[in-house]
């Protein structure tokens, strides 16, 4: 479906997760933090980054990856995304969440 | 004379080797297999074998049955890729090659967790994705008294995605069997936003979890395992007690892998997801669990792997351009206990969903919903790896590249 998301049309699924990554910018990524209760910093930012490299390069998001990625550790993942860091942490980036086949 | 080495005889290697000895002159190329273990696991049986409905002897048989004449075995063990070099070093021999396929499979990695393979490996943590920790559970829940069975896992992605929630299905039977079901509490404990992460699969399957009485607990990012309080931690602090854990540990490529420099981060080679060659080296391609390509981990994702691979190999060697055709197509049974089954028929873009296969209208065989006829073919399975898959048959009437013929979509 569609929905207006920073005053741009932008297509997402039934939970909210961006289907076109090419229709992503910052407002995007803003607003929807802003609904999940989050107020983005710079070091939000880089995370937000590095996610977005990750799945250009089609490498797989987990919660290790995190750990030996270098660019921050775990602890300070579940303080910037508290809850669910990647689920949310994806919603934002405007990527798909990891998923298994079912 | 040329050589083609593949490095591993499980179900992708094999697979390979069958395919390719009828289609290379023996004059011009020897065919290498390689493959320190003589053992051939049947491994989807491994999920069978905690609850006695499989037996050892149905799920081994001696690799060597199923390498084709006119195929070198070699059992030893691989110490190093060369890819520069075209090189592969064994423990006391190298071997040059032409052209190689790495088939090398992925493993669980229980030491990437702390505390995981701890004091009580095998004695209350137990994993099913090998021969011996599935057979060390089957016993172990011969005698269990009952009690919290929490069962676990701990990252993506894992060969078979769907073997823990299969798991956990049928821990519920056989504990309802048992007359037993009243003493244990089940909780099944993903990383993942929930057992079902597919819009369609969630809707169509979201009543099972419900339906057996098993706890959730989701976005749970493990971070040790307590042997001293036998619970599992995670990341933000959460704890999950339990009596019996049953987990999926990391899964990873080989080390073999890593040593040789040819992995991502968990030892997967970058492969190209079309056509199945190695992303660095023109003449390494890569099959199976090996591979770092978005499909399932499973023994029908090689299958249909081999099929694109073996034309491929035959256009590199006449110089050909390669057929970028493999769409990640997997077909899995889901076992979900009482004696039905699921199929699920899916690839890289087309998320399972309901439908009839493999005769579109006709079936027998249902997509994404339980039944007795799906139960019998998971079993019949077993006859049609050892005879059909591993020997590189087509299975009649399933295709390389997933058919949209026969699905609600």
């Amino acid at each position: 479906m569609e929905t207006l998301i920073a005053g741009s049309n932008v297509k997402v699924n039934e939970e909210g997760y961006l289907l076109d990554f090419s229709q992503w910018n910052r407002g995007v990524g803003e607003e929807i933090a802003t609904k999940e209760g989050i107020t983005m910093t710079p070091r939000h930012w880089e995370v937000i980054e590095w996610i977005q490299e990750q799945v250009k390069a089609d490498k797989a998001l987990s919660i290790r990856g995190i750990k030996k990625s270098g660019v921050l550790d775990i602890k300070e993942f579940y303080a910037l995304f508290p809850g669910g860091p990647l689920k949310i942490s994806t919603k934002i980036a405007g990527v798909p969440k990891p998923k298994s086949c079912i | 004379m040329k050589n083609l080495v593949i490095l591993g005889a499980g179900t992708a290697g094999t697979m390979m080797a069958n395919h390719l000895r009828p289609k290379l002159k023996s004059s011009d190329w020897n065919i290498t297999i390689i493959d320190q273990y003589k053992t051939h696991y049947y491994q989807p049986g491994f999920l069978f074998l905690p609850f006695d409905i499989y037996t050892e002897e149905q799920v081994k048989k001696p690799g060597k049955k199923f390498v084709p004449k006119g195929v070198n075995y070699v059992q030893k063990r691989i110490e190093q890729i060369f890819p520069g070099e075209n090189k592969v070093q064994l423990e006391d021999e190298s071997l040059q090659y032409d052209l190689l396929i790495i088939a090398t499979g992925s493993k669980i990695a229980p030491e990437e967790v702390e505390g995981m393979k701890g004091e009580n490996w095998h004695k209350n943590v137990f994993d099913f994705y090998t021969y011996e920790g599935a057979l060390a559970l089957r016993n172990k829940l011969r005698d269990w008294k009952g009690g919290h069975m929490v069962v676990h896992l701990t990252e993506m992605p894992i060969k078979c995605p769907v073997a823990p929630l299969e798991f956990a299905f049928l821990a519920d039977s056989y504990f309802h069997k048992k007359g037993m079901r009243d003493k244990v509490k089940l909780t099944y404990v993903t990383p993942l936003s929930g057992a079902f992460t597919k819009e369609k699969s969630s809707s169509a399957l979201g009543y099972l979890l419900k339906e057996k009485n098993i706890n959730l607990e989701i976005d749970f990012a493990i971070e040790s395992v307590d042997n001293d309080n036998n619970k599992i931690i995670d990341y933000g602090g959460r704890e999950v007690p339990y009596d019996l854990l049953v987990t999926i540990p990391t899964n990873m490529g080989d080390d073999v892998i890593e040593r040789s420099g040819m992995g991502d981060d968990l030892n997967f080679v970058p492969t190209d997801h079309h056509t199945l060659q190695s992303k660095e080296y023109e003449n390494v391609f890569v099959i199976g669990d090996a591979t770092n390509v978005p499909a399932s981990k499973a023994g029908s994702v090689a299958h249909f792997e081999a099929e694109t691979l073996t034309d491929n190999i035959l256009l590199y060697i006449e110089g050909k351009p390669l057929k970028a055709e493999f769409d990640g197509h997997a077909n899995c049974f889901i076992e979900t206990g009482k004696n039905k089954a699921l199929l699920i028929d899916f690839n890289y873009k087309q998320e399972p969903v309901e439908g009839t296969f493999p005769i579109p209208g006709l079936g027998p065989l249902k997509l994404l919903k339980e039944s007795v006829f799906n139960h019998w073919g998971k079993l019949a399975f077993r006859w049609i790896y050892w005879n059909m898959l591993l020997k590189g048959i087509p299975i009649p009437l399933v295709s390389r590249n997933m058919s949209t013929k026969g699905k609600k979509l």
